[in-house]
């Protein structure tokens, strides 16, 4: 149990490590903005907005919360203090609307878009790509074009597709929006069928770029494992060939659970794209609003929670990993 | 080398990821050879023509003139004007009117237009008639006007002076114009996209720059990674650990972020195609720096590099004439893997309205995003948008072909 909590102690300490980074990189970026960034900000705000008022306020309210007279040091303070509360201070575009209040109303949607999507595809995908390791022939001559082919399909290609052909031409599902424009959230049946059948084009296309990664990748270490000496010495010992199945299965998903955790935030940034597509309600859809709209402290928040999203799941799974990889107890142990 | 090759050039998905690429660059440099005009002229008033041939009503008037009797024409002419929907949808009308329904053919024109004729009022409210359907119904009847006429039609010109028509002459409907004798006629093999531009050439300049952003990009990308790669694995202790520090952080920070960022900081007057290919290169060098460390590290202690550094190689040649060579492979492999995903970056970019300036050039994912913006998808506007999301998948799709071909070359456990 020593090694474990080695372990774990190690992975908090790197997990804090790369937030610290991640604020850090927030904070700098949109520094290096040539100029004072709040006028950057308040300019580009007066072009899109007629509220004489609401641009002054804003401008007072980011020069106090930036700091921006003050040393570089005490600002970055400051922003921590700012974001630890909460506090993102007014949307630009969507002003008198705070910034924090705008996420709140869309993260959850992306949360449960993306976490179940993901997983569901991981699995999928990698007992695929098992399974045409295993079988060969033609089933794995099928499988694997057809996983590259639809893995290399941008995240919002896939949504497209979807959205044309089951949206638009066969009309079976809604094609935008988290739930029916007409109805206003609630708990009644009509309402959460509305959103069950507003969930599923996002939600496979999501899926179905992943299944196609992993079933390559899965693929490939699978072989790799098939090939190992103990698949031979356990054949020469007649160990049942599902069981050889079964070792060879777990083997190889291991490096398939570091290769999710550290393609978690790719994956994040293309499902984001496809809720793009949909216009789910979710963070990508916001974040798409603070673009066109040039809502800087949106953009921020929006890009910062997502890095954080991406943080928090790689510690989750590098913690998973933890658990089921026997080695890592037996290597910090010694 | 040679042998390398012509190994390489025995693996059948390399072959084909090889011939859909070179393919691709063939057409994105010969056409402009053959199509001089720029891209973003927009030639077209009004959004999303369908792909055709546009022949001008005009010049088709004043060309030469062949009388052609067909006997089909007549029938043609009717489809084209009245399809069957139509036919149907004027007997739902009539029988909301009142008719009996067994009184309706939809297959006898003439008796179909006299019932029509007849009974048909714009003003009279059917039951379930939505607003839009009774607008359809008016252009329907508008539309209905001479589909019966044998005579041809009239040319007029106006007098100047008093404004009054003058005939010039006559268009009778068994007349036929050669269309290689009409003055002006324009091939659309792609339709127009919502501004009004020639898709197919707006296309292939696009999969240009979308392919030299991924050069760009991708070659940034692998020297970046590459050199840090050398370093960390080769010279170790300190410099080891600063650089597989800072590539594990990048590696958890999502790089779509670092991307969004920054192109947003650089401001939309800033934002070149090669700038952003520049910036895609510096978010994308984390797994190539990675790979190439481990590839370093297990080089390192090999005879032949110990045997260098005893006859006293500077570190420098080392690296080029001992490391180098190893890897050279895997550097490959990861460049055609970094020039594909720079392209997806590129587009995914361009779709969240942070791309290259739209001024300038056009990129695939420019015309994923204007299509976006204007709804081609809901739309049905097929043209506008599935050509470039093909050319980015075949793009794509060549390159990671050619990957996994080079793979199992040069990965003797995948080999089949």
């Amino acid at each position: 149990m020593k090694g474990y909590r080695k372990y774990f102690l190690n992975k908090l300490a790197w997990f804090f490590v790369t937030l610290v980074f991640a604020f850090l990189l927030n904070f700098i970026l949109p520094r290096l903005m040539p100029g004072d960034p709040v006028a950057a900000i308040a300019a580009r705000l007066a072009q899109g907005m007629s509220n004489a008022t609401g641009v002054q306020a804003i401008y007072e309210q980011y020069t106090e919360l930036f700091g921006t007279n003050k040393p570089i040091i005490e600002q970055f303070f400051i922003y921590i203090q700012n974001v630890v509360r909460g506090d993102f201070g007014f949307s630009f575009s969507q002003y008198p609307r705070k910034v924090a209040d705008v996420i709140a109303a869309s993260i959850g949607w992306t949360l449960a878009l993306q976490f179940p999507a993901i997983i569901v595809g991981w699995v999928i995908g990698n007992s695929l790509g098992a399974l045409a390791a295993y079988l060969r022939g033609g089933f794995d001559k099928a499988l694997l074009p057809v996983s590259i082919f639809i893995s290399n399909l941008p995240p919002f290609g896939m949504a497209v597709i979807l959205l044309v052909i089951f949206g638009v031409q066969l009309q079976w599902f809604p094609t935008s929006g988290g739930y029916g424009f007409d109805l206003i959230p609630s708990v009644s049946r009509t309402f959460l069928w509305s959103v069950i059948t507003h969930y599923q084009l996002p939600f496979w296309s999501i899926v179905l770029i992943a299944i196609g990664g992993q079933a390559i990748g899965m693929r490939s270490m699978a072989i790799y494992e098939l090939n190992a000496d103990y698949v031979k010495y356990s054949r020469f010992l007649g160990i049942k060939d599902r069981t050889i199945v079964w070792y060879v299965f777990r083997n190889a998903m291991l490096p398939q659970i570091t290769g999710l955790a550290l393609a978690i935030g790719t994956m994040v940034g293309g499902a984001l794209v496809a809720e793009i597509i949909f216009s789910y309600p979710g963070l990508g859809t916001t974040l798409l609003n603070g673009i066109l709209g040039q809502d800087y402290p949106l953009i921020s928040a929006v890009t910062l929670i997502i890095t954080l999203m991406a943080l928090i799941a790689n510690f989750l799974i590098e913690i998973l990993y933890g658990f089921l990889d026997p080695r890592i107890g037996a290597a910090q142990a010694d | 080398m040679q042998h390398t090759l012509r190994q390489i050039f025995r693996s059948g998905k390399f072959v084909v990821g090889f011939s859909i690429f070179a393919a691709i660059l063939l057409i994105v440099t010969i056409y402009p050879l053959l199509v001089r005009e720029s891209p973003l002229t927009i030639i077209g008033q009004g959004t999303f023509f369908p792909p055709g041939i546009y022949v001008s009503v005009y010049d088709s008037l004043t060309s030469p003139r062949y009388t052609l009797q067909l006997d089909d024409a007549a029938a043609k002419r009717l489809a084209s004007r009245l399809s069957d929907d139509d036919r149907l949808a004027m007997k739902e009308w009539l029988v909301g009117a009142g008719l009996l329904e067994s009184e309706i053919d939809t297959t006898d024109t003439a008796r179909l237009l006299g019932l029509w004729e007849a009974t048909y009022d714009p003003a009279k409210r059917i039951p379930g008639l939505t607003n839009a359907k009774r607008n359809y119904y008016v252009r329907l009847d508008a539309s209905l006007d001479g589909l019966l006429a044998t005579e041809g039609l009239s040319l007029a010109t106006k007098d100047p002076q008093t404004g009054a028509l003058i005939e010039t002459g006559q268009v009778a409907q068994t007349d036929y114009a050669n269309v290689s004798q009409v003055a002006n006629l324009r091939v659309l093999a792609l339709g127009t996209d919502n501004f009004g531009r020639d898709v197919l050439t707006e296309l292939v300049t696009a999969t240009g720059v979308s392919l030299q952003i991924g050069i760009v990009a991708g070659l940034v990308a692998t020297l970046i990674g590459l050199t840090l790669g050398l370093l960390a694995g080769y010279v170790g202790g300190l410099v080891d650990d600063v650089i597989t520090f800072v590539t594990n952080l990048f590696i958890v920070i999502p790089s779509f972020v670092l991307l969004i960022l920054i192109s947003f900081s650089i401001g939309q007057e800033q934002r070149g195609a090669f700038t952003i290919a520049v910036v895609i290169g510096l978010t994308g060098w984390v797994w190539t720096a990675r790979a190439v460390r481990a590839q370093v590290i297990s080089l390192r202690n090999r005879d032949h590099v110990n045997l260098s550094k005893l006859s006293g190689h500077s570190i420098f040649r080392i690296i080029v004439a001992d490391i180098l060579p190893y890897i050279a492979s895997y550097v490959v492999m990861a460049l055609i893997l970094q020039i594909s995903s720079a392209i997806l970056a590129e587009a995914g970019l361009s779709i969240l309205g942070l791309g290259p300036r739209t001024t300038d050039v056009p990129t695939l994912g420019q015309m994923m995003n204007w299509a976006f913006i204007y709804q081609a998808y809901i739309l049905g506007k097929w043209w506008a948008y599935l050509p470039a999301l093909a050319a980015i998948a075949l793009v794509s799709f060549s390159m990671n072909l050619m990957n996994t071909g080079l793979d199992q070359v040069f990965n003797p456990a995948l080999r089949e």
